[in-house]
Order: C-alpha cells, then structure tokens, then sequence
C-alpha cells in the first residue's frame, strides 16, 4: 500500500489537493453570498439574513437546499448542446483558475513527493489565468444565444462585448508588474516583492498605483460585479443572460461568479500588495502574534454574544463555534510551530477578504453604468491608461539601468 | 517521449480533414474555419520540428502565424457579412454570379 | 507506454473526433464550438511539447480572440442550418476516397522518410523559456515583427471601413 502511494504520488497528492479545495472554495462561495447580502443589508440600514440560523449563518445551506429541490425548466426551441455546455464552461473555468494560484510559501514532502501549498506550480501561471479569462466569454455568449429568447441574446452579447474589451485593459495593466518582476510565475512575483524583509514599501502597489487601479476596474468589468453589471441586472433586459436558467443551472453561473471574484482578489493581492508577505518587516517577529490577538478577542465576543442570543439554538451553537476560536488561537500561543506555519496563509487571506469586503462595498454604494459610457470608459480611458503605464515603468526601469 | 513522426502524422491527417471540411460545406463561414483548421495543422508540424531540433525559431514562426490569422480573421469576416448582409444568405453556391 | 505517449494519444484523438464533428455538424454554431475544442487539444500537445508560451498564445489568441470573433458573426448574421440537398455522387464516390488517399499518402511518405540523418536523435523534452523566445523575436526576428505590427494595424482599418454602415 505504501509503495502503490509513493509510486504514483504525483497523481494522487494533486488529486487529493483539488478535492481539498473545490471543497473550501465552494464553502467560502456559500458563505460569501451571507457576508455579501449581510453587509449590503446593514449599509442599508436594515438587517439582512437573521433567522434561519442564529445571525443567519445558516442561510446559505436554506438557498442549497432550494436549488436542489427547484424545478429546473428548459424552454422550448432551445440549442440543446449549447443550452447545457454554457453554465457548465463557465463553472469549470471559473473553478480551474484557483489551480495556479499559489496560498502560502511552504513546501512539504509526502510520499517522496515534494509539492507546494497550491495545487500547480507552473512556470506562466499569469499566463494560464489570463487564457481561462479569455475563454470564460464563451460561457455567457452561449448561455445568451442558446436561450432561444432575444433579451437574453441582447444581453448576452453585450455581456461578451464587455469582456473583451475589458481584457485587454486587465491584460496590459498587469504588463507593468511583468516588467519588475522579470517572471510569469505567481510564487516569484511574490518573492520579488519580499524584497530585503522591510514588508510593506517593497509592495508593487508603491511603483505601480496606476497598474493597480486599472486592474481592479478592469477586474470588476470582467467579472460582470456592480458598477458594471448592466448584463446582468435585474432591472435591465429582464435579468440578461441567465433569465432562461433556473435553479440548478442558475446556481453554477452563480457560483462561477463568486468564485472569479475570488480568484481575481487572489490575483490582486499577489500581484500588487505582497501575497502571503506580511506588511511589518521581519525583524518585527512580535507581530507574528496577531493571528491570536484577533482570534482570542473574537472567539470570547462570540461566545458572549451567543450566551445572550435570542433563541434557543444560538444559544446552543454559537458559544460552541465561539469556544473553538479561542481554542484555536490559544493553542497558536502555545505551539510556536504551527504558528509559524499560519503566518503566510493568514496574511494571504486577510487581504483577499479585504478586497472581497471592498467589491460587496462597491455593490451597495455605486450606481451602475449606461452601456455606451461602460464601452467608451473601456476603450477611451481604460487602455490608453494601461498602456501609458507600461511606457511609463519601462522608461523607469532603462533609467534605472544607467 | 513521443516520436516526432506521430505530430507529423497528426498534423497530416488534421490539414486533410481541413481540406475535406473546405471543399464539401457549402456555409461560408465553415469554410473558413477550415481554413483556420489548416493553419493549426501547420503550426502543429512548426513546434513539432522546433523540439526536434531543439532550436525555438519554429515556435517563434508560430506566433507570427497565428497574428497573420488573426488579421486573415478579422478582414475575412468583415467581407463575409457585407456579402452576407447584401444577399441575405450565407450559401457559397449562390455567389455565382459577377454581379449582386 | 510512457504517460506522455498516452496523453499524446489522447489530445490527438480529442483533436481528431472534433476536427470530424466540424464536418459532420450543420449549423456553423456546432462547427465553431468543435474548433474551438481542435484549438484546445493542439495547446494542450503544445504544452506536451514543452512549447509552454506559444500554448498559453494559442489559447489566449486563437481561442479567446479569433474564434469569439467567428461566434459573434455567427449569431450577429443569424446563420440557420445548412438545408439538406442530395449529396453529389461524384462528390461521395469519387471525393472521400480521393481525400483519405492523399492523406494516406502524405502520412505514408513522412513514415517512409528516413528522418533518422535528418533529425538528431530524440532527447527529453525541455520547456522553452520566454526569455528565449523574446531575446529572438527582438533580435534575429525584429523585421517580420515589425511588419505583422503593421499588418494589423492595416487589418484593423481594413474592418472598420468594411464593417460601417453605409451612410
């Protein structure tokens, strides 16, 4: 048994690492749409989800199990290959994307098989999430066409159009952190940033603020979010191109969106704010605490919180779920090990919710765009901006050579 | 390790069912794939060769036959729906005729 | 069989049976779908092949750009499914046969071939870095560069004055 698994380690560990993850980021995309209607709700003064389980918490296995139960209508007339290809292109793009992101900076050996934190470790892993990106406008031209229904085609071409033209700003946005960086590697774009160990000003955000602020417009166009939805809006065009999906079909499009807003987080943090690289310098080691300072405070809140919570259940629950954050943190404390393990996977995680919080923000403040001023903000602005960057950091770097 | 006569090979037989998809569609636009097919055969036998050698030039001339179809692509598509928008049907056998 | 000559066996007969389904299909929507998978079955030999940035450019450029452009024309001219005529007989008879023997010929003067002095012994594959291939697209392949530059920008003004609305 123990030969079998050494002899094909390189097929079993990786497929054990994607069971892994599909199973947390599918979990993180449940518990993203509570945070994203939570905090949408309490910008808007009112409460959000609170009574399907205590604080709500259990609102998203309520909408899994509804998309399970759902009647999954098909309209008539429609392309059959092409009506069911659409949402599962989609929903395997958007999940193969996680495989070349890389989490944290460790490498253990299992097996005999040395492997990283992360599922591959390829040499143009940048290049590879920017082919999956180009690929993913087929999915919403398909589920457009296919509908058999001409708000849907409407809606999904002008989603598509939105893509493309947005891809080439996201693409060149990205070319400035290509050019310090030397590498199309995701791991070595972060280890280039980590510099001499004096944390946060050798981020890529100082050099390239105009590369970063392009990106992450571009990012919300690609990724159909608010302000730039106008596709997929529930007001315009019936509901774009998903108004002939139902239930389960509805909800892969679903999940494919959150899952490409967690994607692209993760590509904005390695690229520009550092990745897993902690923003204190490295002679600074007491601040190696602050996964515990947080913990221990949070988990004795929850408990408090659920001592005194209205029904039965939360009563029950949340002093449980509260123990075990404690637990957690005082048990970082005392075994200086696994703290040091955490550190990268903490801070990597800190910031790509960060910018989970700043995109549901976005969505409860902004109004959206018409689409001609979308396309022209894209074509006019956009990439003349990206590629004025590009100038810009080359012209930097040949004068920094002399 | 995969013996360069088998890319060579498949290379072959896809640029014969490019030629066979070009010459029996009568929709202009399958035409044109197949033509697209064609040039994907090339490019195949181009790397297959640039390993061989060991040499990257074939791979180099691949990028420059993709940007040549690019450009093919986008003026021969531009010239498919003006026809197409004159005559109101995408049948090759109805451009017979010098005149619209 | 080593691991590399069944992944070998299998994008080529990916690439193969949907190359077929482009001929077989009706409407160009299921042609250029089966393209696109043509496309992604020869990135993936690409990569197979160690040529790891002319696989991300095919995907990225012939399977993100051209064929989006094909399915945008596709649905912008409404095409429908080509009507049924009755197959030339010449075409079925004569044609098929015709076709499979030159490529049965094609294939069997490249086995024939004596590639033994041709080509230099077979040696495991290496992954060409970027850096090289940039470092010869700017120095020794500087000239064509600049004019496939240039040819797009002529192919760029071409489809617009073609695709304007007469006015």
């Amino acid at each position: 048994m123990n030969e079998f698994l050494t002899h094909y380690a390189y097929l079993i560990v990786p497929i054990v690492k994607i069971a892994i993850l599909v199973f947390i980021i599918l979990t993180v995309d449940a518990y993203l749409t509570w945070i994203e209607r939570k905090v949408i709700a309490h910008l808007q003064a009112r409460w959000g989800p609170h009574r399907v389980g205590p604080h709500g918490l259990l609102q998203p296995l309520a909408d899994g199990v509804k998309f399970i139960f759902k009647e999954d209508p098909m309209p008539a007339n429609v392309d059959k290959a092409a009506y069911f290809l659409a949402p599962f292109i989609t929903l395997m793009l958007a999940l193969t994307s996680l495989a070349v992101i890389p989490f944290a900076p460790q490498h253990f050996t299992v097996f005999g098989y040395e492997t990283g934190i992360g599922i591959a470790d390829v040499n143009i892993s940048l290049l590879v999430l920017f082919a999956i990106t180009a690929l993913g406008v087929y999915g919403v031209a398909l589920a457009g066409w296919a509908s058999n229904n001409k708000y849907s085609l409407l809606g999904g071409l002008r989603s598509s159009a939105q893509m493309i033209s947005y891809e080439l700003a996201l693409t060149l946005s990205v070319v400035g952190v290509l050019l310090i960086a030397g590498d199309f590697s995701l791991r070595k774009i972060v280890d280039q940033q980590a510099g001499s160990g004096h944390g946060l000003i050798s981020w890529n955000i100082f050099p390239q603020i105009i590369g970063f602020v392009c990106f992450f417009i571009a990012a919300i166009a690609e990724t159909n979010r608010v302000p730039f939805d106008l596709p997929e809006a529930e007001s315009e065009l019936v509901a774009g191109f998903h108004t002939e999906y139902a239930s389960m079909k509805f909800a892969m499009f679903f999940i494919a969106e959150y899952t490409s807003m967690i994607t692209i987080s993760c590509l904005a943090t390695i690229m520009f704010f550092g990745g897993w690289l902690s923003p204190f310098p490295a002679s600074w080691t007491f601040t190696q605490y602050l996964p515990s300072v947080l913990l221990i405070p949070f988990g004795l809140w929850v408990i408090f919180d659920g001592i005194r919570y209205e029904n039965m259940f939360g009563r029950m629950l949340l002093p449980v779920v509260g123990g075990a954050l404690t637990a957690i943190g005082v048990a970082l404390v005392i075994f200086p090990v696994f703290n040091d393990a955490i550190q990268g996977i903490f801070w990597f995680l800190t910031k790509v919710f960060a910018f989970l919080f700043v995109y549901i923000w976005m969505r409860g403040t902004l109004p959206r765009f018409r689409y001609d001023q979308l396309m022209s903000f894209g074509w006019k602005f956009l990439l003349p901006v990206s590629i004025a960057n590009v100038i810009l950091t080359s012209v930097v770097i040949l004068w920094r050579m002399h | 390790m995969v013996p360069t006569n088998y890319y060579l090979m498949l290379s072959a037989v896809l640029f014969g069912l490019g030629i066979v998809a070009f010459v029996f569609k009568r929709d202009i636009i399958t035409i044109f794939m197949a033509i697209e097919l064609m040039l994907n055969a090339v490019n195949l036998a181009f790397v297959a060769f640039s390993q061989a050698l060991g040499k990257p030039d074939g791979e180099v001339f691949v990028l420059f036959v993709i940007i040549v179809a690019a450009a093919e692509a986008a003026v021969g598509l531009g010239i498919i729906i003006l026809t197409a928008r004159n005559r109101r049907s995408l049948n090759v056998e109805n451009v017979n005729l010098l005149k619209l | 069989m080593s691991a590399q000559v069944i992944i070998f066996f299998v994008l080529a007969a990916l690439a193969v049976l949907a190359a077929i389904n482009l001929i077989v299909q009706r409407h160009p929507i299921h042609s250029a779908l089966s393209l696109i998978v043509v496309m992604v079955a020869l990135a993936g030999l690409y990569l197979l092949m160690g040529a790891e940035f002319v696989a991300a450019v095919q995907i990225i450029v012939y399977g993100g750009a051209i064929m989006v452009l094909f399915i945008f024309v596709i649905m912008l001219l409404n095409a429908g499914e080509e009507e049924r005529t009755n197959f030339s007989k010449l075409a079925l008879y004569g044609g098929i046969p015709l076709a499979v023997a030159v490529t049965g010929l094609i294939a069997a003067s490249i086995v024939n071939s004596s590639t033994a002095t041709a080509l230099p012994p077979a040696q495991p594959v290496t992954l060409t870095s970027t850096r090289t291939l940039s470092h010869l697209l700017f120095t020794e392949f500087v000239y064509p560069f600049e004019l496939t530059s240039f040819l797009i920008l002529v192919a760029i003004l071409g489809a617009i004055v073609l695709a304007q609305r007469e006015n």
